[in-house]
């Protein structure tokens, strides 16, 4: 039976079949009347952010913490484009969402017309798909096919434009139960024979190492890697976005490589015979010099999208699939080994290079302020970070043991993520104690969304490494650029205790060591959101560090630790 | 490289969907992952509701793997076929404007007529030549036309078909 309905009646009818249960948007005149249908459905929860860039990352956020499709709306022309970082953030780090703009009527678009701004055009090349509705009897099944395509095969985001008009036109509404898209078909199973030959690689590695990734949280696949890691008994290492996909307590986890990833880390993929490379995408932060990299590994890469394999990195084995399904695939095939004297090289690397070492100081350090994090919390919190130094810090010095509990933005690498990606993951998951680290930077870039925070009374905790300084920027001026500290250091920095205040959170500095571990307890036990500015070492570096384009050979440890407290 | 020092060139063939932006969303992926494009052809095919693009691309064998995986990637593009190794008819259609004049005239038919070529206009000062071949034959036309002094050309660029019915062809137009 099918009943008349409005363009916009049909967009909210078609979220709350998809499960949707929050939108975070902000309105303007173009999406107006879907924005006036929402009474109607209560079931429909709208978070109003003061900012369009705070509803893409904070739709980002929820579905990181929960793998549901993250929803966000706003307007036409400004409103879509404010949102254009956002959708950048989630295309690069496949997170799933559905973004719908507001567009003005279809007669008036190619006009120039008041805030018409073409952002199906726009954004192109940083969704999996778009769509502009032209006919508001299309909103159904565009809706459903913009939710299967964002989380199915390799997610990312998916936008939907409608013009002022199709939402305020009647027609019939159905909603497809099932939908075909001729040139869509992700690949599920992988490919037996590879899978056989995968196994049998695996079986011969004197030195196989595996190397995690985003994918493994996306598909849900923490079980069976785990099951795979313990059955061969091979070490597990991460990527940035695949960290809490395999528990960091675990005797076979062997940290995260790269630019900025620990020593060891590296050191294990370099000596490894074998890189087995579960939905991750070799990004050059991990890789440096390609030519370089795990120079004596084969490599098995098992990836949703085929386009990955054998992008950056030749690979031996290429499977296609989604990670879950070929390890359940694989795992009964491949036989129990123990691999002891590699295990016992890699303790031996981790022996050698502390890079998780904290130099002993009375200097208010940040990696002592994580740490700090990590004990206040028992390492149970869900961490959100922007971008920087503070971002490494973080991934380096809390230990993440449940899935899904680090929100960062790795690829696109979006400062100002660290506020409104916090809101979502904590909308999200409200039993979650969510802390953001954030850096002095990053967080005024959309620190307006503390008011959402007060406003939906959602606790996030921030804290807030105050260098003073565009820290990751400075760091490398210092290292290639001879100190030459050009637009990097905050003379005017606002001051952050009474701006929190102002919004209406709690609001605490820290200058002193010992002042740490109260000052977290207080905010935590603060009812709402809070915000600690820990004035921190200035001039702090992150280490190790691998520049840009080169190899672990190249690898700066320094400065060495005076000594080892980890 | 080939021994000439020139990249080599492949031939795709894709069944994509007829929607607005098919071409924008396939032109933009080849300008972002930085790919060259010799030519590109677009029509009607077979099946309603479908072109078929024909792409000639320069690349190493790496980044024609590429092209095609990020082809098939786009949402529209039902099928992708790297058509190069296989055995292929090429076909462009030419059309060449030549200044010519009552004494070059006979000669300039005379070389349309080797290349079975035709005169689609004629006029006091100048003869639309149209010729159908492959790229080479194209190129030659043009070349020996020059010393008259071409004026305008405009190719459609390559469009090619498998020589007979391949064991793959009737699952594609399943698909």
């Amino acid at each position: 039976m099918t009943m008349q309905k409005t363009g916009g009646q049909i967009v909210c009818e078609s979220l709350i079949r998809e499960g949707v249960e929050v939108i975070f948007g902000l309105p303007g005149g173009a999406i107006l009347p879907l924005y006036q249908t929402l009474p109607e459905y209560p079931q429909l929860r709208h978070i109003l952010t003061r900012h369009e860039q705070g509803a893409a990352h904070a739709a980002d956020g929820y579905a990181r913490v929960t793998g549901k499709p993250g929803v966000c709306w706003a307007t036409s022309g400004p409103g879509a484009t404010n949102l254009v970082t956002g959708i950048a953030t989630a295309q690069m780090d496949s997170v799933p969402m559905v973004i719908i703009t507001g567009q003005v009527k279809r007669a008036a678009i190619g006009s120039d017309a008041f805030q018409e701004i073409d952002i199906t055009g726009i954004t192109l090349p940083i969704t999996k798909h778009n769509y502009l509705v032209m006919d508001p009897a299309d909103i159904a099944r565009t809706i459903k096919e913009a939710f299967y395509i964002a989380s199915s095969g390799r997610p990312g985001p998916v936008l939907v434009d409608i013009p002022r008009d199709v939402i305020e036109e009647y027609t019939d509404f159905e909603y497809p139960d099932e939908i075909s898209l001729a040139g869509y078909k992700p690949k599920v199973e992988g490919h037996p024979a590879q899978i056989r030959r995968a196994a049998k690689l695996i079986g011969v590695a004197k030195k196989p190492v595996i190397l995690a990734g985003h994918g493994v949280l996306l598909s849900g696949a923490c079980d069976e890697l785990r099951e795979l890691a313990e059955k061969a008994q091979i070490p597990v290492v991460a990527t940035l976005l695949g960290i809490s996909s395999f528990p960091e307590d675990h005797f076979l986890y062997a940290g995260w490589p790269g630019m900025h990833g620990m020593a060891y880390a590296s050191l294990t993929i370099d000596e490894a015979d074998l890189i087995i490379a579960l939905g991750m995408r070799f990004d050059d932060r991990i890789t440096g010099d390609c030519s370089k990299f795990a120079p004596n590994a084969k490599v098995i890469h098992v990836d949703v999208d085929p386009s990955e394999i054998g992008k950056s990195v030749r690979v031996d084995v290429p499977i296609v699939g989604d990670l879950k399904h070929v390890l359940r695939q694989m795992n009964p095939l491949v036989e129990d080994a123990t691999h002891v004297d590699w295990i016992q090289r890699i303790e031996e690397l981790k022996a050698e290079h502390p890079s998780l070492a904290i130099r002993e100081t009375d200097k208010l350090l940040p990696q002592y302020v994580i740490r700090e994090l990590h004990r206040a919390t028992n390492g149970e919190a869900i961490v959100v970070t922007g971008v920087g130094q503070h971002q490494m810090w973080a991934a380096q010095h809390y230990m993440f043991n449940e899935p899904r509990s680090l929100v960062s933005s790795g690829g696109a690498g979006s400062m100002g993520f660290e506020v409104p990606a916090a809101l979502g993951a904590q909308v999200g998951r409200p039993d979650k104690v969510v802390w953001s680290v954030a850096g002095d930077g990053g967080f005024q870039m959309t620190m307006s969304e503390l008011a959402t925070l007060v406003e939906n009374k959602l606790p996030v905790k921030f804290a807030i490494l105050n260098n003073g300084r565009l820290g990751m920027v400075r760091q490398w001026q210092q290292a290639f650029y001879e100190q030459s500290y050009v637009a990097t250091v905050f003379n005017g920095n606002p001051d952050f205790v009474k701006l929190a205040e102002a919004f209406g959170a709690f609001g605490i500095r820290v200058t002193d060591k010992g002042q740490v571990a109260s000052a977290i307890a207080q905010a935590m036990e603060f009812d709402g959101p809070a915000v600690v500015d820990f004035v921190v070492e200035q001039e702090e570096n992150v280490y190790p560090f691998i520049p840009s384009g080169t190899s672990v050979a190249e690898m700066i440890e320094e400065p060495k630790p005076e000594r080892v407290n980890k | 490289m080939n021994t000439n020092g020139t990249l080599p060139r492949r031939t795709i063939t894709a069944l994509v969907q007829d929607k607005p932006g098919v071409l924008a969303r396939v032109s933009g992926m080849f300008r972002r992952r930085g790919f060259n494009i010799a030519s590109l052809a677009v029509g009607q095919s077979e099946v309603p509701d479908m072109s078929r693009m024909t792409f000639v691309v320069e690349g190493d064998d790496r980044t024609v793997e590429q092209v095609t995986k990020h082809l098939h990637k786009l949402i529209d593009v039902v099928k992708v076929s790297d058509i190069s190794e296989q055995n292929i008819v090429e076909r462009e259609l030419a059309l060449i404007r030549v200044k010519t004049n009552p004494q070059t005239r006979s000669e300039v038919m005379q070389i349309v007529n080797i290349f079975r070529a035709g005169i689609v206009d004629v006029s006091g000062e100048s003869t639309i030549v149209e010729v159908t071949g492959n790229v080479s034959k194209v190129n030659s036309l043009h070349k020996l036309l020059e010393p008259f002094g071409v004026v305008e050309v405009m190719r459609t660029g390559t469009i090619a078909m498998n020589r007979g019915l391949q064991p793959g062809e009737k699952s594609e137009r399943k698909r």
